[in-house]
């Protein structure tokens, strides 16, 4: 698609966004949200933020030997948000795979995330049954591996491929000996954007390491100026820790990043009924004041600094206090915040696809597609967490990644507007003459150039009468199809130019002759 | 020539194009003539009728049952094809005496008594058409005196009788015990379908075949027609 900002990708626009929040409603969460910012405050950790809080008229106390009190008056809170642009440009390696979240246009696109620890390969093996040797199944078998470059690599490489992934947020966490802290972003960056020409994000691990992650991307981009052009990558901080304390490291990153012109999240993840009130009301009051603060000292570094609303509140799950994503109040919390997103015309990340299961299969599919969907048709531009997320956001399923692509391209194409043109309208009526003139009044056979041209669902590629375990099985299959494309690898002048400018990538993810050394 | 005008027919059977109207689903076929109108154009030209339908029609419906087989083509692209095929043999009837070609069979068709359901049974009825079988659809909710003239008057081969509904499938062994006391029922294969149906029901009422869908239709008229 062309249009004044360039090329993106065409994502769905949902024509009539699903809201939960009637307007009263809304503006009494964004006063009650302006009320805890300007009567209760926030506690910031951050010297060089207590600074430009009180600069820009912010009622700044030392609360005690290491937190200041910040209170933000109403007015300053108001003129800061307004400052933050409506829409944000994120650009790709290849710049159709360019992304434009318009905080006005409910535009929705689909990526992965987060950072798990665990990587779930799954194979199929045949079981005979105790009772009856003659009976023989079948069925998946899940391994647990650590995550490693070269699974990130993997993951980066399969997230190429999934048609309805839209962009790239790293699924697994690299664990491998020859990583440590100094080393960390610089190849997790690289082993993203070597292998997807989707957009990148990630969170900053050390933020000594900022500049050699923006030189590997202003490489890709063609410079310092091409890359906020197209910034091939962005990044994520959680700024604030709930409730309402904003930490000194995620905090200096927000203003490191916006200082450098590149988007950025503000997030916030707090949990309902732990670390914010599990009561709707209360929830979505706090998580609201919390990334308000966020946006608003980014706007107070650098007005008009390109940022997203980032929401991810959970619910606290009361038998064990892990998150609950597969939960009712989830979508109601987060759907709330996708319509504060939209009060306030900042563009929203928002969180789907994610559920307790910790293998693919039933429940899985259950808790995923309960959030999948709604938060879909409530038109949050970004959606992160969507791709083979399980047990939470503690393990990464690739399998389950190509389970998820075929189900969010079902909801993007559920949600495409309807195709009514006059066109259309005069080919129905011709059709239907010509049916009507037939012997056998029979439309079957103008289904046909439609299906070809992916106008209309075929069926559930992963179809199996054996159940689950044979859905699984298909999707194996796909999976391996995809990952046996040949890779979108860099250029070789600027895979060369990198190794050279950029200290501590590791020597194994440099190509060598025609393929990468995995 | 003649063989450039059956390897155009192949090609729009293989399309699924009827006539120029249709614009088959890859590009640069719009308003090219079909091949209802090409084999117009071969029996004005002369071209053999019997390379025409096995090189043409045959070949093209051969590559059609290949596709579907390896998935490439689905249940609208089989129909589209047979019924290409049937149009263009209602084309080509008068001249198929004179040509040397057969008929394959007599296929009475009919949705029975009680029961309106009839897309099946004209799916049945194209996919029979388009493998060289002669139709005669009686439509829906057909008494079982108007099925046992036809089938007598026509001297059939086969019929095929369908239902959607359990409580008029029971009019399916009405009609074949019409046909024994008429004694015309070892002249006919009776085929059956429809939702309800089960070879287990076809074997208990007296049909010769249960047939799930219209592929085993065509296998099965096939095999009779072989024998």
């Amino acid at each position: 698609m062309t249009q004044a900002a360039g090329k993106f990708r065409e994502g769905v626009v949902v024509r009539k966004p699903f809201e939960r929040l009637l307007s009263e409603e809304i503006r009494v969460l964004d006063a009650a949200s302006t009320t805890i910012l300007e009567r209760t405050g926030i506690l910031c950790f951050n010297e060089e933020a207590v600074g430009i809080f009180s600069d820009h008229k912010c009622d700044v106390q030392r609360h005690d030997e290491r937190t200041y009190k910040v209170k933000i008056p109403a007015r300053v809170l108001k003129d800061a948000i307004s400052a933050a642009p409506t829409r944000v440009k994120l650009g790709a390696r290849n710049p159709e795979n360019s992304l434009l979240l318009d905080s006005e246009v409910p535009r929705i696109y689909f990526g992965s995330g987060s950072e798990t620890n665990i990587w779930l390969d799954a194979a199929i093996e045949t079981f005979k049954s105790e009772q009856d040797p003659g009976i023989k199944r079948r069925l998946p078998v899940f391994t647990e591996r650590r995550g490693t470059v070269e699974r990130l690599s993997t993951a980066a490489r399969l997230a190429e491929e999934l048609e309805h992934l839209d962009f790239f947020i790293r699924p697994v966490n690299i664990q491998d000996e020859d990583i440590n802290e100094d080393n960390h972003d610089v190849n997790k960056f690289y082993a993203s954007l070597a292998n997807t020409t989707k957009h990148v994000q990630a969170g900053l691990t050390s933020l000594e390491q900022l500049d050699n992650v923006l030189r590997i991307a202003e490489t890709i981009a063609g410079g310092k100026e091409a890359l906020r052009e197209n910034p091939v990558i962005s990044f994520i901080t959680c700024t604030v820790k709930s409730p309402l304390q904003m930490v000194d490291d995620a905090t200096q990153k927000l203003i490191e990043v916006v200082k450098r012109g590149m988007p950025i999240v503000i997030s916030s993840s707090p949990q309902g009924g732990s670390t914010a009130p599990i009561q709707e009301g209360g929830m979505v009051a706090q998580i609201n004041a919390e990334i308000l603060s966020g946006i608003a000292l980014s706007q107070m570094v650098r007005p008009g600094a390109p940022v997203i609303y980032g929401s991810v509140p959970v619910r606290a799950r009361m038998d064990n206090l892990h998150d609950m994503y597969g939960a009712p109040e989830f979508n109601q919390y987060n759907i709330d915040c996708i319509q504060m997103a939209r009060h306030y015309r900042v563009p929203c990340y928002s969180t789907a696809g994610v559920g307790d299961s910790s293998v693919p299969g039933m429940q899985a599919t259950m808790e995923k597609f309960f959030t999948h969907l709604p938060i879909a048709m409530a038109g949050a531009q970004y959606i992160h967490y969507a791709f083979g997320l399980l047990e939470r956001t503690n393990i990464f399923c690739p399998v389950q990644a190509v389970l998820d692509d075929q189900h969010i391209g079902m909801i993007k194409m559920f949600l495409s507007a309807p195709r009514l043109g006059e066109e259309d309208i005069e080919g129905a009526i011709r059709q239907i003459d010509k049916v009507m003139d037939s012997k056998q009044k029979l439309y079957v056979r103008f289904v046909r150039k439609s299906l070809r041209q992916g106008l209309v669902y075929s069926h559930y590629p992963f179809e199996s009468n054996d159940g689950e375990a044979g859905v699984i099985e298909k999707a194996l299959g796909r999976m391996e199809e995809l990952l046996s494309r040949p890779a979108r690898e860099l250029l070789s002048t600027q895979e060369d130019e990198i190794f050279e400018k950029v200290p501590g990538i590791l020597p194994r993810l440099k190509r060598q002759g025609d393929r990468a050394v995995l | 020539m003649a063989e450039e005008l059956i390897e155009k027919i192949k090609a729009n059977v293989i399309q699924g194009r009827v006539n120029s109207e249709d614009e088959g689903f890859d590009e640069g076929f719009e308003g090219q003539p079909a091949t209802v109108e090409l084999v117009h154009e071969a029996i004005a030209g002369g071209v053999d009728v019997h390379s025409l339908i096995v090189d043409g029609l045959t070949s093209g419906m051969n590559v059609v049952g290949e596709k579907f087989e390896s998935g490439e083509y689905l249940i609208p692209d089989m129909l589209a094809s047979a019924e290409a095929v049937g149009e263009a043999m209602d084309v080509l009837a008068p001249h198929l005496q004179n040509a040397g070609v057969k008929s394959k069979g007599k296929v009475v068709i009919a949705t029975v008594k009680g029961d309106l359901h009839d897309i099946g049974k004209n799916i049945v009825a194209i996919m029979l058409k388009g493998a060289g079988f002669e139709i005669i659809d009686l439509g829906t909710d057909v008494p079982g005196k108007r099925i046992l003239d036809s089938v007598g008057q026509n001297k059939a081969e086969f019929l095929g009788l369908s239902a959607l509904l359990t409580t008029t499938m029971r009019e399916m062994q009405n009609i074949i015990e019409a046909l024994k006391e008429k004694g015309i029922r070892q002249d006919v294969k009776v085929m059956i379908g429809g939702a309800p149906t089960s070879p287990e029901f076809a074997g208990k009422i007296g049909a010769d075949v249960h047939c799930a869908d219209a592929f085993q239709a065509v296998e099965y008229a096939n095999s009779v027609a072989e024998a």
